[in-house]
């Protein structure tokens, strides 16, 4: 689950403003249909429908500011969504998305290589073709070697790399004896990544998937030189082969990045390489990163993760200012996972009662209002290809429905209720809200409700996602988020609701949701080499989860970002959680 | 004296030692009273997504797996002659004196800690002059002339700058100097060495908010003390002696007030060069502060150590020098 | 000026001419809080060169606020000080501060009671007398102020002078310090000397000492002395003149002779009572003045004694509402008390004398 660390900051900030400035300010902002009729800029969120201020206009220097520090900006070892989006600057992936608002966003396109994957008839192997032409930042060319070098390093050296997630090491076929990773094998390799040429560059894959062009857009198939590679340090002194190089690294304070020479256009159909500087400063208030933004000081908030709350509040009163803002999607749905394997949520009519009881509204309310999420009614989220609207458990406008809640409780055989355990993040306060509002709504139909709290670095080693602990603590209901890695229906969607993902500890599956034919839906669209059948059995299995009644759906969840005057070409993409796209942004000063 | 200072530095010294075993103790043995593994441990220094090998990895790296006394006395023997770390295309080798070495973003703690010194220090220092001169000028005119407007209304200042937060003060400072009059804007810290000038011009006001609350506490207490000293008998006997009265002050009242502002001035510097937590968050500056609560943020155990320990060294570096320093203003201190 | 009784220790008349110090009607009064402190209401004395004066009286009479004042060192907001205090034909109260400074530590010299508090603990004793030189001697080298300093404590009776001129405060016993003290009194040579309570936190001989050194300065150095004192030993030891004071005022003064043989006014009598006497026979036990000083905010009405006066009665109600005057009860002998003249001479010789 790629995601941005500042999301659960920046919730339970929403929600803190939520109790100042009431559900008003909330609607108000909510939905796009506000965008007319504000004064300036190009309007509220004008980047969720186009790209704001294009312009080629070269020089100036683009700052991105970001509260804490990113895991790592070496591609080769990072899991943060705007890690991923910002290291295309000075990384090409063999894919990407192209810079297009909202769901154009999850366009895939060919980056390093000249196409997108050419898969062979049974799926089980990909080939690339590299473009020609294209040079490191020292001049030196690159090499399909290099891309099988970065593949190498990123998924099969946990020890130095640790940060990034290993889809290639659990896809691709492993060498007879275990492949060791490049740093303890410096001879070897992983025989499943051919490179018959400089050019090529061939995947063997253990079982088919069709979403492997997605899989290889991530940063870890940025070409490497291992020449180059001292695994830690690589970090300080990251070979480029985007349209921007490191200039400076200092560890935690700031990263400078200035215009590669060797990058050629020509070969880059996608980047324009406008600023002359980019500089990325970090450890910065939220707050400060607010004000540096509305000043003009600052182009880019790097984390995405949306405004501090007192800025949210200062924006929404100020017509002038929430031109400038955009509400947009992250990719990520809100929702109470109800547990299968524990009593008496084993029976389908229990599970059901609980679609019923629960007041979206009111718990949208605790997660931070409308800007801060819509109320969901699907698994997938609206931003991700698939998606269709549909509403299984609808209640008249999702306040919930006592009467078929309780008429569920008494077709489960427990019409005076029961006792259950509901689980949430300490640290998330919305989340805790959300689960106490559950709580009380469930109340009303006589199922009593314990919130347990943990640690969110324990919750899935620890306590929700081992499935025996919630089995041994009643935990019938858990509070959750999931976001994708890639922004397809399978990536959404595989971890939490296939039989075969639920794992001993780390287990995202919370439901424990285990439908043969989920799982055969799945395995049949990944399979599927066509897209558009892909996207269609996505939402077959959206309502086959739906039917089943393990997930209740809260809130999509929406960023609320400031858009500076002084950049161009912001364009806010589903591809990356909502934020703007990076790769071409400059500056107008 | 000699023979004190020696005493007082070795006193010093052993201070330190049990500092960090105590230190040591409460972030690795703590946990392991509390029930967690080693492996439990090593996984907080792999990233999101800890692989078994990574896991163990670590684990061996850091010895975890190691009873305590012996990884103490890695982390002491580290200190002396440095630490070698095996992973990778080659070992990392942790320098002397070595702090520690993060798993979180592969870095030596000292050289990364280093690096945070002079941004503290900037402000501490810089701060600290500001409150020293601001605070000891006000306390004074304030007990040479109690009960007059002056004095009451810096007292009434002074309980403002020590009832209100830095961070308000701060982030007030911010808004109106940085962005509502963008006098002060797009402060960002440059070195001293680099542009004395903006050096300054950017520290102006996390200067000001951080010595507008250590000024008052200055305020109120060299007022106090002032107003004490002067009631001495021994400045009735400088009066008598016929000295004129801005002698009398400086002289004997100013030299006995400002002893036990020395002593508090060291121990306020002292927690201020571990980091200005507040201060420079508000300001965004990446000083020590800054260092110890992103590592608390990334619960990285070797940055969090390592920023403790340097925080207790210039505790106790003041409170030699402040103690030295004492010696050597009140004659009593130096033959008891 | 007649002197009745004839003692060798006053072999020396008092001299005349004007004398060096005059105080006239002097008031002290401090605005509190809790109202108007009365520490000195009205106090009159001369005093001539070569000769001291003992004041004395218990903790709050006004004693110490009369020398202080007489250094002009009241010279706070709060203090009200009216009268006249001539010193060397120059009238000091309406002079001004810059003035008085001048004076101070030349011609007006103090001693204060506890050397210990009274010197500053981080200079030397050196560089405190030192500097007390070089106020009114600005044209003086630190060397020439070094060698006078050490001059100073050689004549005050420390031995090593040169090497204890470097030691500090703390590193003195009370004697010595007592003794600095006096050299850096003495160092501008002042013509009028006050010691306050000098004696009162030293060991018993150690006070012979210190005693027996101010005699011996002042007979050197010819200065007039002020002596202020609770100790009527102090005063029968030094004093030519007594200045006997309670609530502020003077209650009675003469000459130490007159005054010790014949005192006039009760309170004089409950002092000399309260007194342990080594020339005498040990007496039952000592009598103390019973009760309290007076509040110097609300002063007794009439003569402030009144409320702690055995004989009060006897004058017929005038203690409690007329204030006494002064009058001369023997020549050079003035006492304020309502009591007539031969009734305290009768009470004196029939109930004090034989007790004392």
């Amino acid at each position: 689950m790629r995601r941005s660390r500042t999301v659960a900051l920046t919730a339970a900030a929403a929600a803190a403003v939520l109790v100042v400035t009431g559900c008003t300010s909330g609607s108000k902002s909510s939905g796009s249909s506000s965008a007319s009729g504000s004064a300036g800029g190009a309007g509220a969120d004008a980047a969720t429908k186009g790209i704001v201020n294009a312009s080629d206009k070269k020089g100036g220097t683009v700052t991105y500011e970001m509260k804490g520090a990113p895991d790592s900006f070496d591609p080769g070892n990072t899991y943060y969504a705007y890690i991923y989006n910002f290291s295309r600057l000075y990384g090409r992936p063999l894919t990407t998305f192209a810079p297009g608002p909202g769901a154009d966003g999850n366009k895939l396109v060919p980056d390093l290589a000249e196409s997108l994957g050419k898969p062979s008839a049974d799926g089980l192997t990909w080939t690339y073709k590299l473009r020609a032409g294209l040079k490191y930042d020292d001049g030196t060319p690159i090499s399909s070697k290099d891309v099988k070098y970065a593949v190498e390093r990123s998924n099969f050296a946990p020890d130095v790399n640790s940060n990034g997630p290993t889809y290639f090491h659990d896809l691709l076929v492993d060498n007879a004896t275990p492949y060791q990773g490049p740093y303890k094998d410096k001879e070897g390799g992983l025989n499943s990544i051919e490179t018959p040429d400089d050019q090529t560059v061939v995947f063997h894959l253990k079982q088919p998937f069709a979403d492997f062009d997605y899989l290889v857009s991530a940063p870890q198939t940025a070409p490497v030189p291992q020449a180059k590679d001292d695994g830690s340090g690589y970090v300080k002194h990251v070979v480029s082969s985007g349209s921007y190089k490191f200039q400076s690294y200092e560890d935690g304070k700031q990263l400078t990045l200035v215009p590669n020479t060797n990058w050629d256009p020509a070969t880059d159909p996608i980047r324009k390489q406008l600023a002359d500087k980019i500089v990325v400063r970090m450890g910065m208030e939220q707050s400060t990163i607010d004000k540096d933004l509305i000043a003009g000081n600052a182009q880019v908030d790097l984390v995405g993760g949306g405004v501090d709350p007192q800025t949210q509040a200062q924006i929404l009163q100020n017509q002038k200012l929430k031109a400038s803002t955009d509400n947009a999607y992250g990719g990520r749905l809100v929702y109470t996972a109800i547990n299968t394997k524990v009593a008496p949520f084993d029976n389908i009519e229990c599970r059901k009662a609980v679609q019923y009881a629960i007041d979206k509204v009111s718990v949208q309310t605790t997660l931070g209002g409308p800007i801060r999420g819509q109320v969901a009614s699907t698994v997938l989220p609206p931003d991700i290809p698939g998606h269709q609207d549909f509403n299984t458990w609808e209640t008249k406008d999702n306040k919930g429905d006592i009467d078929k809640a309780k008429e569920a409780l008494k077709a489960c055989g427990k019409p005076d209720g029961f006792s259950t355990v509901i689980t949430a993040r300490t640290e998330r306060d919305p989340e805790v809200q959300a689960a106490t509002a559950i709580q009380a709504q469930l109340k009303k139909i006589g199922i009593n409700v314990e919130i347990q709290k943990y640690a969110q670095g324990k919750y899935f080693s620890d306590a929700a996602g081992v499935p025996q602990f919630t089995q041994d603590h009643n935990i019938g209901l858990m509070m959750m988020q999931w976001g994708a890695d890639w922004p397809t229906g399978y990536g959404f969607l595989q971890q939490i609701a296939d039989g075969r993902a639920i794992k001993a500890s780390g287990n995202s599956n919370l439901a424990q949701l285990n439908d043969p034919e989920v799982n055969k839906l799945l395995d049949d669209a990944i399979a599927n080499t066509d897209k558009s059948a892909r996207e269609k059995i996505y939402g077959q299995i959206d309502k086959k989860i739906m039917d089943q009644a393990v997930y209740v759906p809260l809130t999509d969840f929406k960023v609320f970002l400031y858009r500076p005057d002084s950049a161009t070409n912001l364009v806010s993409t589903s591809a990356f959680s909502g934020e703007y796209d990076y790769l071409n942004i400059g500056t107008t000063k | 004296m000699f023979a004190y200072i020696i005493r007082r530095i070795f006193a010093a010294v052993v201070l330190l030692l049990v500092v960090s075993a105590v230190t040591f103790a409460i972030f690795f043995l703590l946990p392991r009273i509390a029930g967690e593994t080693a492996d439990q441990l090593a996984t907080q220094y792999v990233g999101k997504n800890p692989s078994p090998e990574a896991v163990a990895a670590v684990k061996q790296n850091l010895g975890l797996d190691q009873p305590l006394y012996t990884q103490y006395w890695n982390f002491l023997k580290g200190l002396v002659s440095g630490a070698e770390y095996k992973f990778g295309p080659d070992a990392a080798t942790c320098h002397v004196p070595c702090f520690g070495y993060s798993f979180k973003n592969h870095l030596e703690v000292w050289p990364e800690l280093t690096k945070r010194i002079p941004i503290t220090l900037s402000l501490a220092i810089g701060a600290a002059v500001l409150w020293l001169v601001s605070g000891v000028t006000t306390g004074v005119v304030s007990a040479l002339k109690p009960r007059s407007i002056f004095d009451r209304l810096a007292m009434g200042v002074a309980l403002a700058g020590v009832s209100l937060p830095v961070f308000f003060t701060g982030a007030l400072l911010l808004t109106v100097f940085s962005y509502e009059w963008p006098i002060l804007d797009n402060l960002q810290y440059v070195d001293f060495t680099e542009d004395p000038l903006m050096w300054a011009r950017n520290l102006i006001l996390p200067w000001i908010s951080l010595a507008f609350l250590y000024s008052a506490l200055y305020a109120r207490l060299t007022r106090a003390g002032m107003l004490e000293t002067m009631s001495e008998d021994y400045i009735r006997t400088a009066r008598a002696k016929g000295l004129v009265e801005r002698k009398v002050v400086a002289r004997h009242g100013l030299r006995a007030a400002l002893t036990p502002i020395v002593t508090i001035f060291g121990m306020d510097l002292g927690l201020l060069l571990g980091g200005a937590l507040i201060t420079e968050q508000v300001f965004s500056l990446q000083g020590v502060g800054a260092f110890a609560v992103q590592a608390i943020a990334d619960n990285d155990l070797p940055k969090i150590l390592g920023v403790t320990l340097l925080a207790a060294f210039f505790i106790v570096v003041c409170n030699l020098v402040v103690d030295l320093l004492y010696a050597l203003v009140d004659p009593r201190v130096r033959l008891s | 000026m007649t002197d009745l009784q004839k003692t060798p220790a006053d072999a020396v008349p008092a001299p005349a001419g004007d004398p060096y110090l005059s105080v006239r009607d002097l008031r002290i009064h401090f605005d509190t809080d809790d109202g108007l402190v009365r520490s000195v209401d009205g106090v009159s004395f001369d005093l001539h060169k070569g000769r001291t004066l003992g004041i004395v009286g218990e903790s709050g009479s006004g004693k110490s606020v009369t020398s202080l004042g007489i250094m002009g060192l009241h010279r706070s907001k709060r203090a009200r000080i009216t009268g006249e205090i001539w010193l060397g034909g120059e009238e000091l109260i309406a002079a001004g501060p810059e003035r008085v400074r001048q004076l101070r530590g030349r011609e007006l010299a103090m001693i204060f009671q506890d050397p210990l508090t009274a010197m500053h603990p981080y200079y030397t004793v050196g560089a405190q007398i030192v500097e007390a030189y070089r106020v009114h001697h600005p044209q003086a080298s630190r060397k020439q102020a070094r060698t006078r300093a050490i001059e100073m404590l050689d004549r005050v009776g420390i031995p090593q002078p040169d090497r204890r001129v470097d030691d500090y405060p703390h590193q003195f016993s009370g004697g010595m310090r007592q003794r600095a003290m006096i050299a850096m009194a003495l160092v501008n040579d002042p013509s009028l000397l006050i010691a306050d309570e000098p004696t009162t936190a030293l060991d018993v001989t150690v006070q012979a000492q210190i005693l027996d050194l101010i005699r011996d300065l002042q007979e050197e150095f010819g200065s007039a002395v002020v002596i202020i004192t609770h100790d009527l030993g102090v005063v029968a030891e030094l004093a030519d003149d007594v200045l006997v004071m309670y609530g502020g005022k003077c209650v009675e003064r003469g000459p130490a002779e007159t005054l010790f043989d014949a005192p006039e006014h009760p309170y004089t009598w409950g002092l000399l009572g309260s007194m342990p006497r080594l020339d005498r026979e040990l007496q039952d036990r000592l009598v103390p003045v019973r009760g309290t000083p007076p509040s110097l905010i609300n002063v007794p009405s009439g003569c402030a004694f009144h409320p702690r006066c055995p004989y009060a009665a006897l004058t017929g109600g005038r203690s409690t509402s007329e204030l006494p005057v002064l009058a001369e009860a023997a020549p050079g002998h003035l006492a304020a008390c309502h009591l007539p003249a031969d009734e305290r001479h009768r009470i004196f010789a029939e109930e004090i004398a034989p007790r004392l």
